[in-house]
């Protein structure tokens, strides 16, 4: 071995074939890795939910009482209040339904959001493609969603929804809304990681997002009744959460007001791809630098 | 630099480079206490915005500032340093889990640091922790089964496997957390302070399987505050001071002048 020459390190990594550490991966090697940390990430977000349960008795159980005692205000407030009630079919069904598929998107991207900044200890102890980790929180979600869709169809059925094969409807919903909530986590993981404010102002984007998607009102009546063009009720309606909410109202309920044309499930195909590729690529674009202090 | 001329390495286990560390910086920017008579409301901190002024609290910690070194194969190479000097983050910045300000570090594989924890949770029984904590290491689900009675036996909990980390002593979830991370063999091995744990007993068997694991890597570090551990185990050592390089040499050469220092 001759001496070392310190004065070119690069030259001699390049001559005994050494990589910089740290470097962008490449698209299609990162996705291989994440799919070999498939059993990671579902151990990961079974592990957490064990965790949860573990501390505290009553933590299954927020997960259904939170959208209940929402849906109770929504009710008081819009069904009472402003008198919603009377005017939709099956308020306390429609409010339900809607209530709690909205809830699945905003915990899904609220639990992405916080995925990296939330784990930095692990981001800075052990390599993983950092995907693993707004992957696991949503799956995490989902499998949290599985028990109070339960408790939804329960709901739906006590208020005097008769169960029926369109039930089945709601599967592939989930699975569209599944892929559409987790392209927007991955994007507020990547925003989050480098931007802590955003994790401030993110729950008040969903609120706003809420009330415009028609969670506690009929979109199209909402607009006719305030003069406004047609053109916001299909701009309002095309937005995936009222997509998603609408489909999933077509699936449950048995009304008038639920009927909507097919385009509607074309849509919800194109708010899953997108985002989701998108997202995908948008966070995988930072890899190298997550973890920076 | 005068680091260079004190490069003496046994000859007999100079082998390839296999980590090569070119003019490393790594900053730390935190939030710390705002300086006496700093404002902070609204007004100040639109202006701060509109003028793309850092936040009066925002504090840059310059932890590693301008670090070179070549590590070849079959060193094991002792860090020393007073608290706050930057071996922990020389470790991770080798490791590539901080994303350096400037400069590069090469090598020829994925080096790892041996730790686990960050990846354990604590309401969870020790059986889970064994198999989140593989998975996290990058274990297959095989590998971690195949694994998981000898993970138990050098832990040495027994039954307590079955039951919440958080019931362990403390000695007993440090030596399930060595176990879980000694388990796998790496070809770059990181070592942060991770002897001094448990009792008497485990600290001998720590010690061995450290020994075995380095025996299979190409290249350690070790970072310790005990000298003699770095002594034992080390041919190499590097001596950091304020975040840069101050000698880099033979373990004794190095330890005797820093502990010259250090004693005064």
């Amino acid at each position: 071995m001759t001496a070392i020459d310190r004065s070119a390190p690069a030259a001699m990594a390049a001559e005994f074939g050494l990589t910089p550490i740290g470097r962008q991966p490449a698209l299609k090697a990162y996705m291989q890795a994440l799919w070999e940390r498939r059993f990671f990430i579902w151990t990961f977000a079974r592990s957490r939910i064990a965790a949860e349960n573990a501390e505290s008795r009553l933590g299954q159980l927020w997960q259904v009482l939170n959208p209940l005692l929402n849906a109770g205000v929504y009710y008081l407030v819009f069904g009472v209040i402003l008198g919603q009630s009377k005017k939709i079919e099956h308020y306390i069904a429609f409010l339900l339904t809607g209530v709690f598929i909205f809830a699945f998107s905003s915990r899904t991207i609220m639990a992405g959001s916080r995925s990296i900044s939330g784990n930095l200890g692990l981001v800075r102890a052990l390599h993983f493609p950092r995907a693993v980790l707004p992957f696991a929180n949503v799956i995490e979600e989902l499998v949290k969603t599985g028990t109070s869709l339960i408790v939804l169809a329960v709901l739906v059925v006590l208020t005097g929804e008769a169960p029926t094969a369109q039930w089945l409807l709601l599967i592939p919903v989930i699975l569209l809304q599944l892929m559409f909530s987790a392209g927007i986590a991955l994007v507020f993981a990547r925003l989050t990681a480098e931007i802590r404010d955003v994790a401030q102002f993110l729950p008040f984007a969903l609120r706003i997002w809420m009330y415009l998607s028609g969670v506690m009102y009929l979109i199209s009546d909402f607009v006719k009744h305030h003069d406004g063009h047609p053109i916001i009720t299909i701009l309002l309606e095309a937005n995936p959460a009222a997509v998603y909410i609408q489909l999933a109202r077509d699936a449950l309920l048995n009304t008038a007001q639920t009927n909507t044309p097919v385009w509607n499930w074309y849509l919800a195909i194109a708010w899953a791809i997108v985002p989701l590729i998108g997202g995908f690529i948008f966070f995988w674009r930072a890899e190298s630098r997550y973890g920076r202090g | 630099m005068a680091a260079a001329e004190t490069q003496r390495v046994n000859p007999d286990s100079v082998g390839k480079p296999t980590v090569i560390v070119d003019d490393l910086y790594v900053t730390y920017r935190v939030m710390g206490p705002k300086p006496a008579g700093a404002k902070n409301d609204g007004a100040s901190a639109l202006s701060r915005l509109l003028t793309r002024k850092n936040a009066p609290g925002l504090r840059e910690i310059k932890a590693i500032q301008g670090v070179t070194f070549v590590a070849n194969h079959g060193d094991a190479i002792g860090i020393v340093g007073r608290n706050g000097s930057g071996k922990s983050t020389l470790l991770r910045a080798i490791a590539g889990l901080l994303p350096p300000e400037k400069g590069t570090v090469f090598t020829d594989c994925q080096p790892s640091l041996l730790g686990v924890n960050a990846a354990l949770i604590n309401s969870l029984s020790g059986e889970q922790n064994i198999v989140l904590g593989g998975l996290a290491m990058g274990m297959t689900p095989t590998q971690v089964r195949e694994n998981f009675d000898s993970i138990v036996d050098f832990a040495g909990i027994g039954s307590f496997v079955e039951l919440p980390m958080n019931a362990y002593s403390s000695g007993m979830s440090a030596r399930l957390r060595f176990a879980i991370a000694a388990s796998v063999s790496h070809d770059v091995l990181l070592i942060d302070e991770a002897l001094a744990t448990g009792d008497a007993e485990f600290r001998r068997k720590s010690e061995e399987r450290i020994r075995a694991l380095r025996d299979q890597a190409g290249t350690v570090f070790l970072v310790s505050h005990s000298l003699g551990v770095i002594r034992e185990t080390c041919n190499r050592a590097i001596w950091l001071d304020a975040g840069a390089m101050k000698m880099d040499g033979d373990v004794n050469e190095v330890l005797d002048a820093y502990e010259a220092i250090v004693e005064k």
